[in-house]
């Protein structure tokens, strides 16, 4: 069990670069001129082949983050790479291989589907313009927007406008894709189509980093996951070391709570307080079993003995912070 | 990964090279697709269609007015009623203070402002898509919009001259006639001329384009430097600043009127439009290759 702090990344920036890593950061820094600090000395490292979840309440640099990724926005300070090519020097060969949605979809409102597809199909160099057809037939009928492709977009509902821009992302093989909250918008049965699309591609390979709010929808489809706080990575790890990290806490339902506190806290675990008929502490490395003989041997009348690991939302909030106010 | 059997030997195949991309770079395509967009935006072409009803509108006043003496109104409307060729020439001279710079300020106001509002800029940029070669292909597209332009009011002109008037041979500014075809010839050179003096403001319009986000703010700011260099054109007290405005010699195609045609002007208007040109789009450039587009 370790007893890491929540807030050190599980490892250090410069052993990434060894493991296969599609998407790496070192300090990428970013200060808007205002002198807004947006992302502060981000170090990321995404492993070739996961589901990436990156978290973080509104306004935590998320969004900048992406953008410097994909080279939309120039970093102050830092260096970055995208399958394993140095950026922002190597953009016009990597950035093919990753698709991308970013911050919503964005497309010309007179033109059909289709034709905003062909439009970016066009301005891909390196695009075969005979393949183009079947392409674009493809990638809208994996986001099922076949049926009204030939509709202007201006006339789609916000659902089909996320469709067309994952249909965007998949024009070519890629194998990163970075998501900006692909199920913004979407109704239940589309976020649960987009969900087993980013399954899918996981599968046949593609590393994909996904943004998002959505807690729930994180555990459910992603490896691994990173948190960002006010400009700053406060956690980053596989999911199931993120459940792991966090604090178990043990709860022990007694008719003399007191006792049960002082055990407790005899025994070294942390935060030991009474609620009502039971009390409870953090764990902090003590065994579960060692704790529930310690109370028991000391004639505690032990009824209910529990450990409850946090969720990934109270982790996240525990991160976080509780606030209601955008950060900054 | 299989590598495509169309492969070209000893250049390494990208990476995923199934059947989406292709080892040689196809070119035009993008340039194809933002004439595309230029050319069948409903905005664009009423702008077309408005420089087009310009000769139109004129020639039926004359026809059904009597025609102006010598000398009064825009250059060469007194002669349209003698001959229906002129009609194409002062209809240029009529669009070009006004007409002209506002559909010019219009498409390459919006190049990169329109995209960047409209969120498509970062999808095509992450396409990817340099930034040089964006604005290479935007202001092409512009030039492309300006000679469409130009072409159209000519042509309307002549078409409407043809139809209202009695065509003879012409004579030029300098005294002697032109036979039909000459003139015609020399009519399509002036056009020509009056599509290049806008490439200047193209450029300019271009850089203003990528100075925001917002579209419409482009547009006025373009137009608004239009009559700003041409009113500094008409005020004698700045006659040291004159040659280097980029309006200054927009009207020189006269000249293509005269035999034998003096050069020196024209050169010089053309000369002036490729300084600008060099010069704004080097700003745009500049400003734009290192811009954060978070829009």
């Amino acid at each position: 069990m370790t007893r890491a702090a929540t807030a050190v990344p599980p490892e250090a920036p410069g052993t990434a670069r060894t493991a296969a890593a599609a998407l790496t950061t070192s300090g990428l820094t970013k200060r808007f001129r205002g002198g807004q600090l947006a992302v502060a000395d981000l170090d990321l490292t995404v492993p070739m082949g996961s589901v990436f979840g990156f978290l973080g309440p509104n306004g935590s640099g998320k969004t900048t983050t992406i953008r410097m990724l994909l080279g939309l926005v120039v970093p102050t300070r830092g260096t970055w790479e995208l399958l394993g090519v140095p950026m922002p020097a190597g953009g016009s060969r990597v950035l093919r291989r990753v698709g991308a949605l970013i911050e919503g979809p964005a497309f010309h409102p007179y033109l059909s589907g289709r034709a905003n597809l062909l439009r970016l199909d066009a301005a891909d160099r390196l695009a075969n313009p005979r393949t183009t057809r079947r392409r674009i037939d493809q990638a809208l009928e994996r986001v099922g927007l076949s049926a009204v492709a030939g509709k202007r977009y201006r006339n789609y509902s916000t659902g089909m406008r996320q469709r067309l821009g994952l249909a965007a992302a998949l024009l070519q093989p890629r194998e990163l894709l970075v998501l900006d909250e692909p199920t913004n918008g979407l109704d239940p049965q589309g976020t649960r189509e987009v969900r087993a699309l980013i399954r899918e591609l996981a599968r046949e390979g593609a590393t994909v980093f996904v943004s998002s709010h959505l807690l729930a929808e994180v555990e459910q489809i992603c490896s691994h996951a990173g948190i960002m706080s006010a400009g700053r990575m406060v956690a980053q790890t596989s999911l199931a070391e993120l459940g792991a990290r966090a604090e178990p806490r043990v709860r022990v339902e007694t008719g003399d709570p007191e006792l049960a506190l002082r055990v407790l806290g005899e025994l070294g675990c942390l935060g030991a307080e009474r609620r009502g008929d039971a009390a409870e502490a953090l764990l902090d490395g003590v065994a579960p079993e060692r704790a529930c003989a310690a109370l028991v041997g000391a004639g505690v009348p032990v009824r209910g003995f529990t450990v409850q690991r946090p969720s990934l939302e109270e982790t996240y909030v525990a991160l976080t912070g509780e606030g209601f106010d955008v950060s900054q | 990964m299989s590598a495509s059997s169309t492969a070209v030997a000893g250049r390494p195949a990208q990476p995923a090279a199934s059947d989406g991309s292709l080892a040689r770079p196809t070119v035009g395509r993008l340039l194809r697709s933002e004439l595309g967009l230029v050319f069948r935006r409903r905005r664009n072409l009423v702008l077309l269609a408005v420089l087009a009803l310009v000769p139109v509108l004129i020639g039926s006043v004359i026809r059904l007015s009597s025609s102006p003496d010598a000398g009064e109104g825009p250059q060469f409307i007194d002669r349209v009623a003698g001959n229906g060729l002129f009609l194409s020439l002062t209809a240029l001279v009529v669009v070009l203070p006004l007409f002209l710079p506002l559909a010019v300020a219009v498409v390459s106001g919006d190049a990169v402002a329109g995209e960047a509002n409209l969120g498509t800029l970062r999808y095509l940029l992450v396409v990817p898509v340099r930034r040089g070669r964006a604005l290479a292909v935007k202001y092409a597209a512009v030039l492309a919009f300006c000679l469409a332009a130009v072409l159209v009011v000519a042509t309307a002109g002549a078409l409407t001259g043809v139809a209202l008037f009695p065509v003879s041979r012409v004579t030029l500014l300098s005294g002697g006639t032109v036979p039909l075809a000459e003139a015609l010839l020399r009519t399509l050179l002036i056009a020509l001329y009056v599509g290049v003096s806008m490439a200047g403001l193209a450029a300019v319009g271009l850089f203003v384009s990528t100075l925001t986000e917002v579209p419409v703010g482009a547009m006025a700011a373009i137009l608004t430097l239009s009559i700003t260099s041409q009113v500094l054109d008409s005020i004698p007290q700045v006659a040291a600043i004159h040659p280097w405005l980029f309006s200054h010699r927009w009207l020189a195609f006269g000249d293509l009127l005269r035999q034998p045609v003096p050069t020196r002007d024209l050169l010089l208007g053309g000369a002036t439009q490729v300084a600008y040109a060099a010069v704004f789009l080097s700003l745009a450039w500049s400003h734009f290759a290192s811009k954060d587009v978070s829009s």
